[in-house]
């Protein structure tokens, strides 16, 4: 199959509880990384080494592949000023663009809201997971928000199928625009009426697909299916948005089992992702972000490490100049940020990169301000 | 018995709780709606739950640390609680006085603050700040710990001024200056914690409050026109019989038990949607010595809010825990409790753990696409199990005289719900939607099946996402 919309897709992989930065992006070449981690540390004999420097971790075999071909960029120390270490108040500042105070609006869905002004298409943005990131709140902005696509719909619990259609066709009648009833009434009709048009839409995309790829069995793999399925559907989606789950990239805890773990999942996942865009000769449209809210403390705490600041991002695609982009943050001890590694790059420049040089957006108002770019697109 | 007395009894029930069954609005329909005020501003009238028997179920529940747990344990209590007001007082407080786990990390110490709402939550608004102040998740929460006498942090100091008491202003005006948060700052120096709550690396364990006097600063202070050697305890005193306080705490009460009003961010400059309402219960809580149990005593008695019937979108938990309730499931522990938890947080409310510090927004503004979707789904789902005893009730109950013409079956269904009312469309939608099936027979499981479908399609209308 074809893609035959050929506009800019921005897919965003978004990775909760905070991934830490110096087992990822590994300084293996530094005598401080292993001096500061004792117990949490990748041995540098497995280390998938990129430089002389830092390498990736081993459990991200299929990304390394990925860089060796020159489609994924490697953005090294990102941050943003006065760093915040709760989740979710980190999150939220990556998903608002607001550092100072507290904001409603998410910078993909004023993104959505340039492309779509008038909700044209009710799946400009969707999201795969359950309740919908800031990222993509705005007001007036539908955004589908699907738990499973197989299953994904207005009442799916009615099982027979001539029942269900009939009660949703009585739905979409008590929803209609017609019997405006005022105030928030009339918001939730419009929001019905969206999700009930969104829904039966996205429920064709996987009938419409077929792959030879075998997605994990993983949350991150199984929507990384569902946004491969959407967008060869060619629904015209713009901008499509997953999380790992709840929080698992929190490691305090048994870190190097667990990280081990989520980055071969994860890794595996953008890698089957990618191939099966590029099987479906559909990739050429397609940039992934990929994401954190933090980074963790540079010194471990025996058995994980805590929430730092200063993390890493990856920018992947067939449009992307890979390579390593911003200087890793020094282990030195003095130019630490209150035992963090200090943050090189600001978030938003990424953003600004991703929405100017990408998606051909004015970048300005979408992030709430100007922030120099990257040349990884 | 009136079918209005029914109306008003499941409006109370849904606002002062979390909705009832149509045998107890029946019941306390029959009891009178004075004394079912009185019942429900008396918890303590009524056992609380049985917790030595539920750990024996719920072994996580004796230690109750991580998030998870503790959210299940509130859907269960909210669920099964004999005691409605005392879960919705703690909630209105959790929405207020927020904690989140995301910075505390440990369930069982923010539980603990629950708990003292659910204790306190009806008493002196003055006892309440006085124990949200030496609360050790708050106090950890907003970094009063951190704040010393020679160097003050002023988190702590400014949010109980702009967030849990007397807010930036109102009728156009500030209801403090920056120099008042420092100095409120400056009074709760030395009020800490035995015990940082980290979880990392040591576990978790709990901490306790402390008062050090030594880190106390014993010099005067300014606090809104009133100079000396404060305390916090003073401070909460000079606080407590502030108008702006007053003003504050019954829009919030109104907001929360009586309909949806704009956001707290616009309080200062936008007047209340019923200045009624506000200037009774202003006058109730210097009447009563800030008692919030009277507050809500006048309230529920009152005109205004008698008539504010779906005056207010529903709050996921309340979403979950009302039609709970009605198709009464998890009525005795069973595994699955905590994904039905976890519906709460799909709809956009993760019990205590809150976005910020600002607690959730309300009314249009829990509902987006994929809150909707969620919301009616987990509805539908719970209403359309025709194995649930709840929704056997019902089955039976339509079915009660005999063959029912569809609007007949529609009618009761809304009935039976909680009295709900449609729009005069969206009924008429859903009688001939009924009616197509052909005769209605009860007892037979055809009969039942299409009860069953007329709740799911009544639960999936806008009217259903009101409370």
């Amino acid at each position: 199959m074809t893609s035959i919309k050929k506009d800019p897709v921005l897919v965003v992989l978004q990775l909760s509880g905070g991934n830490d930065a110096l087992n990822t992006v590994v300084p293996y070449g530094d005598p401080l990384y292993a001096d500061n981690r004792p117990s949490v540390r990748v041995p540098e004999d497995q280390v998938l080494k990129i430089s002389d420097y830092v390498g990736l971790n081993p459990n991200m075999g299929p990304m390394k592949q990925l860089f060796d071909e020159g489609k994924m960029a490697i953005i090294q120390g990102v941050g943003y000023p006065n760093p915040n270490r709760s989740h979710f108040r980190s999150m939220d500042i990556w998903h608002t663009c607001e550092p100072d105070k507290v904001g409603t609006e998410g910078w993909l869905g004023r993104a959505i809201k340039e492309m779509d002004p008038s909700s044209e298409n009710v799946l400009t943005g969707v999201n795969f997971g359950r309740g919908l990131p800031r990222a993509l709140a705005m007001p007036s902005v539908p955004v589908a928000s699907v738990g499973n696509l197989a299953s994904y719909g207005v009442l799916t619990g009615i099982e027979e199928e001539d029942q269900r259609a009939d009660a949703l066709d009585v739905f979409s009648r008590i929803y209609s625009p017609a019997m405006g009833r005022g105030g928030v009434v009339d918001y939730l009709s419009r929001t019905g009426m969206d999700a009930l048009k969104g829904a039966d839409i996205l429920s064709t995309a996987p009938d419409m697909y077929s792959s030879s790829i075998e997605y994990g069995g993983d949350v991150v793999g199984q929507y990384m299916r569902n946004i491969a399925q959407t967008h060869l559907a060619g629904f015209g989606t713009r901008v499509l948005y997953t999380t790992a789950p709840y929080n698992s990239f929190d490691t305090h805890a048994g870190e190097l089992q667990a990280h081990a773990k989520l980055w071969s999942e994860t890794s595996q996942a953008v890698g089957d992702f990618m191939d099966d865009l590029r099987e479906h000769d559909a990739a050429d449209n397609v940039t992934l972000l990929v994401f954190t809210e933090f980074g963790r403390r540079v010194h471990d705490n025996g058995s994980g490490t805590d929430h730092g600041s200063g993390g890493m991002a990856f920018v992947i695609g067939e449009n992307v100049k890979g390579g390593l982009y911003g200087e890793y943050p020094s282990l030195e001890a003095d130019k630490l940020l209150e035992g963090d590694l200090h943050f090189n790059n600001d978030f938003r420049s990424i953003y600004s990169t991703l929405l100017e040089n990408w998606m051909g957006l004015d970048a300005q108002p979408l992030v709430n301000g100007s922030f120099e770019k990257f040349d990884f697109i | 018995m009136a079918n209005n007395d029914i109306a008003l009894m499941a409006h109370l029930m849904r606002r002062a709780g979390f909705g009832a069954s149509y045998e107890e609005l029946e019941r306390r329909a029959a009891a009178g709606y004075e004394a079912t005020v009185e019942d429900l501003l008396n918890p303590g009238n009524h056992p609380s739950l049985e917790m030595d028997v539920l750990e024996r179920r719920f072994v996580d529940w004796r230690e109750m640390n991580a998030l998870e747990v503790n959210q299940a344990y509130w859907t269960y209590a909210m669920i099964n609680t004999q005691r409605p007001l005392e879960e919705k007082i703690a909630l209105f407080w959790h929405g207020i006085f927020c904690t989140g786990n995301s910075k505390c990390e440990h369930g069982r110490q923010i539980k603990l603050q629950i708990d003292m709402f659910r204790e306190h939550g009806l008493s002196s608004f003055r006892d309440l700040l006085l124990g949200l102040s030496s609360d050790p998740s708050m106090i950890f929460y907003l970094d009063n710990c951190m704040s010393h006498k020679d160097a003050i942090n002023e988190n702590w100091g400014r949010e109980l001024l702009e967030l849990f008491s007397m807010g930036v202003g109102m009728d156009g005006e500030s209801n403090y200056s920056e120099d008042d948060v420092k100095e409120c700052a400056r009074a709760f120096t030395g009020w800490t914690i035995t015990n940082a709550i980290p979880r990392y690396p040591y576990g978790r364990y709990e901490a306790g409050f402390i008062y050090n006097p030594s880190d106390h600063d014993e010099e005067n202070k300014t606090f809104l026109g009133e100079t000396g050697n404060f305390n916090g305890d003073d401070i909460i005193d000079i606080i407590a019989r502030q108008p702006s306080t007053a003003r504050f705490i019954s829009r919030h009460i109104y907001n929360f038990f009586v309909a949806d009003d704009v956001q707290v961010p616009a309080w200062q400059s936008t007047p209340p949607r019923d200045e009624e309402a506000i200037k009774l219960l202003e006058d109730e809580y210097f009447r009563s010595g800030y008692n919030i149990g009277s507050m809500l005593r006048v309230l529920f008695n009152s005109d205004s809010f008698k008539n504010a019937r779906f005056a207010k979108v529903k709050s996921p938990a309340e979403a979950v825990i009302g039609t709970m309730r009605v198709v009464k499931d998890y009525t005795s522990p069973k595994p699955g409790l905590h994904n039905l938890a976890s519906n709460i947080r799909y709809m956009g409310q993760d019990l205590m753990n809150p976005p910020t510090v600002e607690g959730w927004h309300t009314g249009g503004e829990w509902i987006d696409s994929g809150t909707l979707v969620e919301r009616i789904n987990f509805a539908a789902d719970q209403v359309g199990n025709l194995e649930l005893p709840g929704v056997q009730d019902m089955v039976a109950r339509v079915g009660s005289d005999g063959p029912a013409t569809a609007e007949q079956v529609v009618d009761r269904c809304l009935e039976l719900l909680g009295a709900y009312e449609l729009a005069d469309d969206t009924r008429a939608q859903l009688i001939d939607h009924v009616g197509r099936g052909g005769d209605l027979v009860p007892g037979t499981p055809e009969f039942s099946l299409r009860v069953g479908q007329t709740l799911q399609l009544i639960v999936s209308t806008q009217e259903y996402q009101f409370a």
